[in-house]
């Protein structure tokens, strides 16, 4: 533990030496690291929002970073060496929450530190119940659902159910590897409301229940670990229907140009967005925080929109959501907020998930093995 | 000689004993050649040995993040001495006042939370109370509550579960066995420790799993590899080098695109199965996600370490003995049996050991084509460690792990005599 330590003070000291020499302006850091997932959404991110940033700040450097997946753990393991590396971290929001319990992501003040709407309303009001955490800045929505093929079916699946029913819709399907979203989904096909469904899975019975619907469809299943799998699987054609996250639908269907449909039905919202890690060094934390408020604007998430099919985090955004930057084709109704794909859905329930995802976890092994 | 030998010790050039002066010779030299392989040592020491040792420790270390939890509930450790949860009793106000002085000052600290995670391992339901109590707790003024245990009760009826608080008692020692516990399946219950259900025991499965397939694998890899690395052995180099290159160019090749493409050569609508609905069968084969999907693909990508050790051994056995043994009366079969098979073991103790150990640790293949039934208890492991943050049960799991192939080597040594592995 010691020597890691003394290794990464090192790797801060050269690091430190190195930040120095870059060019600074007024208080700002001249240099900022930007963590995000990589792929189709760190591309969105860095078109509408760190090179027009870049353009306003003249020699800015900005270095990108793949590694959210690990942010937590990375995160841990830089505090505990008293060197950070990043300036600002795209994250889940479960993740957020995580960080900022343990303190290691700085609050944010909305009403000083991020930008209020062209309207005049608050920067608080303007995202609403998505600040579920005081140290997180929401980004966009996204949701977990549904794709499936359109000439492999006999006819389009309209429910979630539909899963289900491997008469009337054959094939394979693939879900993920993990509790997380297969429980829920078992329980509302099983006739349980939805707002039952967490006192339900709280319960050895619940949960019982919960994998027996599922064990109607464990042959037919090809399980996820990676979002990317299932728009391959779709288009290879080993599984008719699949979970996936839907901007990778989206791209999957408006770009590749594959055979493949939305179903919508009780899509799993789900947050993201950023976090400032805790104790910067004065300089880098004010450029975080400048880049924070412009990157989370209301023009500029609706910038990011053009990219990507994830929907705004700010409400005043939606209305200024427009057409794909190369496509050109309209993309509100390819949102998971859009009002005709939003009929039935649920947000991901950071909190009791945090509490009974070992187990929950561990009892879904071992429904796998057997 | 014998004049000075009468006359004391031996002297050096120098006037000094000749034994002194040659030991410390000697020293210099072991001296030197320490320094020569210092570098070396001191990499080994620093980016293996220690990071695997602080790992290993972690399996034991009761923590939550970097602190141990008696040093964050230093009073709860004390109040709960003498508390006994078998009696079905709560502990006394002194433990709920305890409590609301060390959550107080772990609030403070931002430690609440890593504390609820760490009993959570335990019980589920804790990490949300925990983190549900953090602000209330701290907002109590210490010195004005009379009742502590309903003041916490009444802030979170979580307070009053006994499990609760047998669990805390359970976990507040600085080492713990907890960890182990859960990778052997046990639990620990109000009554004891306890195995868990039998379709609840997820890591004896996992482990003997990865320890029958890995078996599996390595003969695979024998019966596939034995037959290709005799003919290397046999042909004359020319030829046998253009066939090694066939051996050898898979091996330099990544082990995922290796993977991917028995993705693409095993997947339902995928080559073979497209082959073999073209002559004719009307039923796709699963061969893979599954456990066949595993054994294909991980003999493939190991063959190689089993067909090089027997390789360099079989190159080592004289031709002339086969057609000895054939002279003198032998047919084929006990020619092979009995005069060439058995200087082949060396080759196959060595390739069989260095397949086997190597399958027991494989991560990537299990985890891209093993789907529900044919993943590996390091994939298990990898899960806990980046999923779910628990690195003492990873750390456990992979110690257990490392104790079994050490106990494997171990036997293997007194069965065949490990001077007897050869690798060429």
């Amino acid at each position: 533990m010691k020597l890691t330590k003394m290794m990464m003070t090192t790797t801060a000291l050269t690091l430190a030496a190195g930040a120095a020499f870059a060019e600074s302006h007024g208080s700002m850091a001249g240099e900022m690291t930007v963590v995000s997932w990589g792929g189709a959404y760190q591309n969105s991110q860095v078109k509408a929002y760190i090179e027009p940033y870049q353009a306003m700040n003249d020699g800015l450097k900005v270095i990108t970073d793949e590694s959210s997946a690990e942010a937590v753990t990375k995160l841990r393991a830089m505090a505990e060496a008293g060197n950070i590396t990043w300036d600002v971290v795209d994250v889940v929001a479960a993740d957020a929450m995580r960080l900022c319990d343990e303190g290691l992501a700085m609050e944010i003040d909305p009403d000083t530190m991020l930008a209020d709407a062209p309207d005049g309303t608050k920067a608080a009001d303007d995202f609403g119940d998505l600040m579920v955490s005081s140290c997180f800045v929401p980004q966009i929505v996204y949701s977990t659902t549904f794709g499936y093929r359109t000439d492999l079916l006999p006819e389009a699946p309209t429910s979630v159910c539909d899963i289900f029913d491997t008469e009337k819709f054959p094939g394979k399907r693939s879900l993920e590897k993990r509790p997380i979203g297969n429980m829920e989904w078992a329980l509302i096909c099983d006739g349980v409301a939805i707002d039952d469904v967490y006192t339900t899975l709280e319960t050895p019975e619940g949960v019982a229940q919960a994998f027996a619907k599922l064990d109607t469809i464990k042959d037919n299943v090809v399980w996820w670990s990676a979002g990317a799998e299932t728009p391959q699987l779709l288009a290879d054609g080993e599984v008719t229907i699949g979970s996936t996250y839907n901007g990778r639908l989206f791209s999957a269907i408006a770009e590749q140009g594959q055979p493949i449909g939305m179903l919508w039905d009780w899509q799993m919202f789900d947050l993201d967005g950023w976090i400032i890690p805790a104790n910067l060094p004065a300089e880098r934390q004010a450029r975080a925080l400048d880049f924070l408020k412009f990157a989370t604007d209301t023009q500029r998430l609706a910038d990011q929109a053009k990219f990507i099919s994830y929907g705004p985090a700010r409400a005043s955004s939606a209305p200024l959501v427009g057409k794909h930057a190369e496509l050109g084709i309209e993309m509100a109704p390819h949102m998971p907020t859009d009002p005709n794909n939003a009929k039935n859905t649920f947000l991901f329930n950071y909190d009791w998930w945090a509490s009974y995802r070992d187990d929950l976890d561990a009892q879904f092994q071992a429904w796998l093995l057997k | 000689m014998a004049e000075t030998s009468t006359n004391g010790p031996m002297l050096a050039a120098d006037g000094t004993p000749l034994k002194q002066s040659l030991a410390k010779a000697l020293k210099r030299q072991k001296r030197m050649a320490l320094l020569l392989i210092a570098p070396l040592l001191i990499f080994v020491l620093v980016s293996f040995i220690m990071p695997i040792g602080s790992m290993l420790m972690r399996s034991v270390q009761n923590t939550a993040g970097t602190d141990y939890v008696p040093d964050i509930l230093p009073n709860v450790v004390v109040a709960l001495e003498d508390w006994d949860p078998a009696t079905g009793e709560l502990p006394s106000e002194a433990a709920f006042k305890a409590m609301a002085i060390d959550f107080a000052a772990a609030f403070e600290n931002k430690q609440h939370t890593q504390l609820g995670r760490r009993f959570n391992y335990e019980t589920p339901g804790m990490s949300s109370l925990f983190r549900k109590s953090g602000r209330p707790i701290s907002r109590l003024k210490i010195d004005q509550v009379t009742d502590f245990k309903s003041e916490l009760i009444g802030m979170d009826k979580d307070w009053g579960k006994i499990e609760y608080w047998a669990t805390i008692k359970a976990n507040s020692g600085y080492y713990t066995a907890s960890y182990y516990m859960a990778a052997f399946d046990a639990e620990r219950t109000l009554d004891g420790v306890q195995m868990k259900e039998p379709d609840q025991r997820i890591y004896q499965k996992l482990m003997i799993r990865t320890l029958w397939l890995s078996a599996l694998i390595t003969l695979c890899t024998l019966a596939v590899g034995y037959p290709v690395a005799w003919l290397l052995a046999d042909l004359p180099l020319r030829t046998s080098n253009l066939l090694m290159i066939l051996v050898l160019l898979p091996f330099w090749t990544s082990l995922l695109v290796r993977t991917s493409a028995w993705k693409i050569l095993l997947q339902e609508q995928g080559v073979i199965n497209d082959i073999w609905v073209a002559i004719g069968f009307t039923e796709r084969l699963s061969l893979i996600n599954n456990q066949l999907g595993v054994v294909i693909a991980m003999t493939h990508i190991l063959l190689p370490f089993m067909i090089l050790p027997l390789y360099s051994v079989m190159k080592t056995i004289p031709p002339s003995y086969l057609r000895a043994a054939k002279s003198l009366g032998a047919d084929n079969t006990t020619a092979f049996l009995r005069v060439y098979f058995p200087q082949t073991l060396p080759g196959i103790g060595a390739g069989a050991l260095l397949t086997f150990i190597l399958a027991v640790g494989y991560f990537i293949t299990p985890e891209l084509v093993g789907g529900a039934d044919g993943t590996f208890i390091s994939n298990r492991i990898y899960f806990q460690f980046s999923s779910m943050g628990n690195w003492g049960l990873a750390a456990a799991l992979g110690t257990i792990m490392l104790l079994i192939v050490l106990l494997l080597y171990y036997v293997y040594d007194k069965l065949v005599g490990i001077d007897n592995v050869k690798l060429g």
